[in-house]
């Protein structure tokens, strides 16, 4: 009886016109998961600087224009911002030769006094009222034009740098530092360029993302590493299925911000089924898990020990 | 070509660990050598080798190559001179890129990457020739990523890269170790018509005294981080595997049994 009541409570409608936001979201946080797609798959780092330079980018957008300057070229300054996260993350890492992971974490650490600093308190609103905004929630279907045309512009980008020599040497290094080496390849080199280009990325989404929220929060960023994992996962998951050996570079980048889209109307969904959103980041966890276990444990399954145990019994038998 | 002038390398210094891998190492090779190298497990070949592509820096002693004092300079700039081929197939080709960006990335060895594109369609036409000369059919598998290829198809992808622009010094570690007798024939034969063809300086660990005797002009034994044995020219191209046991159980002074299981 309850449950019927529940399902009767839920309106369609309701979940039809949350769509559109979530879609907007989900081409924002494209943007951010293009950053991590750089780091976690190209460069084979996984790079947890992202939770604070996103923040660092809704925080430094939102700061300037408050201030008068412009909306573009507050982004372009969150831009700057992200990179100069890369390069410290970069730079105690090679430089100072602290683990991946680590060196990714004090950064992250850092950036949260940093983030405090900018915005002089927990969170900053701007309006879009007063201000010209490049993408706001009051109007869902210029921001989700705005933002794909945005993401349209960095996937030709990307595209183009990852086939030039320098690119391809970032994805050498990534795949193989002993062959790039001896190459002739600066690994530390590629590795800080690429988490500048990876964090200029995460900071450009933090600050569209404040501004589509119009706000900047110190949390803003908190769990962002596990949605664009998320993004990156789910992409590539659907693109195999879909494209499979046609999968091509480009469309990978397509596939990634695909999977930051998906991933918001999945939300869209459970938020309408009215579950409790405090589970959010534990469901999205969850699914990252599922799937970077599911290649591995179907390798497994293909010739584990117990298999192999199984077999030897049969056979004596 | 290459000089090396004592050379000392210890690892793990003031350990309990402490290894003297290179004991005092001079040697000097003129261009067009080809010099094999042999020598018990532990011998410091691969140490030897290491100090040449720089690696780490080395304790004492100068490097120099082609006249050029490479004492100081790191690992990636040093191979701009450097050819090399490991042990390991798995080491010297990038496994999730094609066949055609892991040859363009060699290509450009020594050179500053720039934002130039990666693979120009002039270099495309040239690496089907080259790969051709392999003879394994990988000139019809180009955009293939290198990582569904066998050791073998590899090892042969890794000395072309190697040798694709002429390197000063050519360095080849136990190169065909991990492969199949007839595929280890093969790559070996490879490298004696690339070596020849591009008249490369090289030095070429093995651990097969037939193959250490059969190829090149000159064969050097190494022995606890010292080179005990230098054989060239007339008495090279006479040296049967018998002698070289017997000359290994004189100078390093082991029984001649435990020399021919560390040796053949
Ligand atoms: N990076 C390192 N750190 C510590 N010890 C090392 C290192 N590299 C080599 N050694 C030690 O130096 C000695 C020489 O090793 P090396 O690898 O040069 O031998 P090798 O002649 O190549 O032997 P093999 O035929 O087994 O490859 C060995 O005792 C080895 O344990
Ligand atoms: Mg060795």
């Amino acid at each position: 009886m309850a449950l019927l009541g529940y399902f009767s409570s839920l309106n369609p409608l309701n979940l039809l016109a949350s769509l559109p936001g979530n879609i907007a979201q989900g081409v924002i946080w494209g943007i951010m998961a293009l950053g991590v797609f750089i780091t976690f798959r190209l460069l084979d780092f996984a790079d947890l600087t992202v939770d604070g330079s996103f923040a660092t980018g809704g925080a430094v957008t939102v700061v300037l224009i408050l201030a008068g300057v412009p909306a573009p070229l507050a982004l372009a300054a969150s831009v700057a911002a992200g990179m100069l996260s890369g390069l410290v993350t970069g730079l105690l890492h090679t430089l100072l030769g602290i683990p991946g992971i680590l060196a990714g974490i004090l950064t992250q650490i850092s950036l949260w006094s940093a983030n405090l600093l900018v915005l002089s308190g927990a969170n900053r609103a701007v309006n879009v009222d007063n201000y010209k905004l490049i993408v706001s929630l009051r109007n869902v279907n210029s921001a989700i034009i705005t933002a794909t045309v945005i993401v349209a512009a960095l996937i030709s980008i990307l595209y183009w740098y990852f086939g030039t020599e320098q690119g391809s040497a970032i994805r050498a290094t990534g795949s193989n530092p002993h062959m790039s080496k001896a190459q002739g390849i600066n690994i530390d080199s590629m590795k800080i360029l690429a988490l500048c280009l990876s964090n200029a990325l995460v900071a450009l989404s933090g600050g569209l993302m404040s501004q589509y929220q119009g706000f900047a929060d110190i949390k803003m960023g908190q769990g962002s590493i596990v949605v664009g994992l998320a993004a990156v996962i789910i992409g590539e998951v659907l693109g195999e299925a879909l494209f499979r050996k046609r999968m091509n570079f480009w469309l990978r980048l397509v596939f990634v911000v695909l999977g930051g889209v998906i991933y918001y109307l999945v939300i869209g969904v459970v938020m309408w089924l009215r579950m409790p959103t405090d589970l959010l980041k534990l469901l999205t966890a969850a699914i990252v898990a599922i799937f970077l276990a599911v290649p591995y444990l179907r390798a497994k399954a293909k010739s584990s020990f117990a298999l192999a145990g199984k077999r030897g019994a049969q056979k004596d038998a | 070509m290459l000089e090396l002038k004592n050379i000392h390398k210890t690892f793990n210094l003031g350990t309990i660990n402490e290894k003297k891998a290179l004991c005092g190492i001079d040697l000097h090779l003129k261009e067009g050598d080809f010099v094999t190298v042999i020598g018990g497990n532990g011998a410091g070949k691969s140490t030897m080798l290491n100090a040449i592509t720089g690696v780490w820096p080395v304790d004492e002693g100068t490097i120099s190559i082609d006249g050029v004092n490479v004492t100081a300079v790191t690992e990636h700039k040093r191979a701009e001179f450097i050819g090399r081929v490991f042990q390991d197939p798995m080491m010297g080709t990038a496994a999730n890129m094609e066949i055609t960006e892991n040859l363009a990335l060699a290509y450009r060895r020594g050179e500053r990457r720039t934002l130039k594109w990666g693979v120009t369609k002039a270099e495309r036409v040239h690496y089907r020739e080259e790969l051709k000369k392999l003879g394994l059919g990988l000139e019809d598998r180009m955009s293939v990523k290198v990582g569904l290829l066998s050791g073998g198809q590899r090892q042969a992808l890794t000395l072309l890269m190697a040798t694709l622009r002429k390197p000063k010094l050519l360095l080849l570690d136990e190169h065909t170790a991990a492969l199949d007798p007839a595929t280890a024939q093969k790559v070996l034969e490879l490298t004696d018509s690339i070596v020849e063809e591009n008249r490369l300086t090289t030095l070429m660990i093995t651990h097969n005294m037939t193959d250490a005797i059969n190829h090149g002009n000159r064969i050097l034994m190494m022995h606890a981080g010292n080179i005990i044995l230098d054989i060239s020219g007339e008495e090279k191209k006479n040296l049967k595997k018998s002698d070289l046991l017997q000359k290994f159980a004189e100078l390093a002074g082991v029984q001649e049994e435990t020399d021919s299981v560390l040796l053949s």
